[in-house]
């Protein structure tokens, strides 16, 4: 069974978890374009390689940032959403 | 047979007959090069050369014939959906596989035998109310059934009276079917061959040269060719071809797993499908009940399967069919999906003059062979989107003028 590092909780299952999809900068609604929101909401990386992305742990119901190899899916590092921004790991 | 064998078998210097001719060497120009040679990339070569005359076209394939996203779905032939535009779309592709066999004088096996959804809860069934009255509206086969029905339509389902999962009616569409994969892509593939159509297999996009807005010319691992046109058909790498085209997409792949169980004694003739428990089930014409559900929970771009999804596929099934407990396991895989935000695909114009798209086929793309086919060569024939591919433009992210098909899905994802 895969295992994942909850920041709060430790070493998890991976079915306690849920993804909620890559991380992106925060939205300037003030000045954003049709097409700024366009790209905000549909628009998201998929590169071969090293995302960060917003995981829960369900059971204790705590969000946290993790950075996920999307090859190998290999979990590189998991750490609370206060250590944002944190320079990405290497691909 | 067996004379034939011993006539050709004795002799020294017979050629088999090859439907499919080996990959020839790459020509300096094409007047269409098709990136991807799956169903829906051969399909395009069939009608640009049989409708349109268009016979200088080669289709190039990184890896072998039909052998990603085509190779790995459950083939599902429906058209049970729930906006007019996608209604109108998947009624003709139902239509274009009742005659396929004819057109390509190729045994596609096309078995029309219905498909069953069921609900578990009111609110399935609200939702089924409105997709039927939908369907029916556009002139498809769709009807809601009461539980009674469910079970006259198929004896063997666990009807979980009280249980957990109690089925309280089901959304029966008789137009659904399915067909051989592999014979859907061959078909397309010999037909378009015999017309002098190139495919080039083991040959991979490294990449793009452009004059202007027009791709000009198509890098490859066997060398450089100038095109006319490009259609981009590339299934779970439409994101990474589009990218080396310079165009963004709104697409995410994540894997999607399948399974099939040892042969057995036919006893399901209908598609069975529960959006509550994310599972699917069909018997092939070998007797495997072939096991399909929804998409992983997180993306990846990745064919490993995991174990964690297997057991899910098979505790939808068990819960359908619990008579499956001790039946084997013969095979089980992932393909690669290209998903978009709305559930529906892109198709047609690009941001480039003589580009254009066939991408975003997620899980839903193998029904669609035929009429993406066959509105992608007209496309590119006429130089201008066909107007039935109009809603599925990449610009509708920009105009969110979104198509949302995410609960027509056979199991939700």
């Amino acid at each position: 069974m895969k295992i994942m590092n909850c920041p709060l909780n430790g070493p998890r299952n991976i079915s306690e978890f849920t993804c909620f999809g890559p991380v992106h900068d925060a939205l300037d609604t003030q000045s954003i374009s049709d097409s700024g929101w366009s790209h905000y909401l549909f628009y998201h990386e998929n590169k071969a390689g090293i995302i960060r992305e917003w995981w829960r742990h369900t059971p204790s119901n705590y969000f946290f940032i993790a950075e996920r190899h999307t090859v190998t899916d290999e979990i590189v590092a998991t750490y609370s959403p206060s250590e944002l921004p944190r320079t990405e790991s290497k691909s | 047979m067996p004379l034939t064998l011993l006539k050709y078998g004795l002799k020294r210097d017979h050629v088999p007959h090859r439907e499919i001719p080996p990959t020839p060497d790459l020509k300096r120009h094409y007047d269409v090069v098709i990136v991807g040679g799956g169903g829906h990339g051969l399909a395009a070569a069939h009608y640009l050369s049989k409708y349109h005359g268009i016979t200088k076209l080669a289709v190039l394939e990184k890896g072998y014939l039909a052998g990603g996203n085509t190779a790995r779905n459950t083939t599902t032939i429906r058209s049970n959906y729930i906006t007019n535009q996608s209604i109108r779309f998947y009624k003709e592709a139902v239509s274009l596989y009742e005659n396929m066999s004819h057109e390509l004088n190729f045994n596609v096996m096309f078995s029309q035998r219905g498909q069953l959804t069921l609900a578990h809860s009111e609110a399935t069934l609200r939702s089924f109310h409105l997709r039927a009255e939908m369907g029916k509206h556009h002139g498809t086969r769709i009807s809601v059934v009461d539980p009674r029905q469910v079970k006259e339509i198929c004896p063997h389902l666990n009807m979980d009276e009280r249980g957990q999962h109690e089925i309280v009616g089901g959304l029966w569409h008789e137009d659904g079917g399915t067909a051989r994969h592999d014979a859907v892509a061959w078909g397309y593939a010999a037909q378009a061959a015999k017309r002098g159509v190139e495919i080039h297999q083991r040959t991979e996009v490294l990449g793009f040269d452009k004059v202007g807005d027009r791709i000009s010319s198509i890098r490859t691992s066997r060398g450089t060719v100038s095109v006319g046109h490009v259609i981009q058909a590339a299934g779970g790498a439409n994101e990474h071809v589009a990218k080396m085209a310079g165009i963004d997409m709104p697409i995410r792949c994540f894997p999607l797993q399948a399974m099939v169980t040892q042969p057995l004694k036919p006893f399901l003739d209908t598609l069975v499908s529960s959006a509550n428990l994310h599972t699917y089930l069909v018997q092939s014409s070998r007797g495997e009940i072939v096991i399909g559900g929804g998409s992983d929970p997180y993306q990846l771009i990745s064919t490993r399967s995991t174990l964690v999804l297997k057991e899910q596929l098979a505790h939808g099934a068990l819960q359908l069919f619990p008579f499956l407990h001790n039946v084997k396991l013969l095979r089980q895989w992932a393909g690669i999906t290209d998903m978009t935000p709305d559930y529906t695909p892109i198709m047609g114009a690009s941001p480039l003059k003589n580009y254009w798209l066939d991408c975003g086929w997620g899980t839903w793309g193998f029904k669609a062979t035929p009429v993406a086919g066959k509105y992608m060569a007209e496309t590119v024939a006429n130089e201008r989107a066909a107007d039935i591919l109009l809603p599925f433009s990449l610009d509708r992210f920009e105009k969110l003028a979104l198509i949302n098909e995410m609960g027509a899905t056979a199991a939700s994802h």
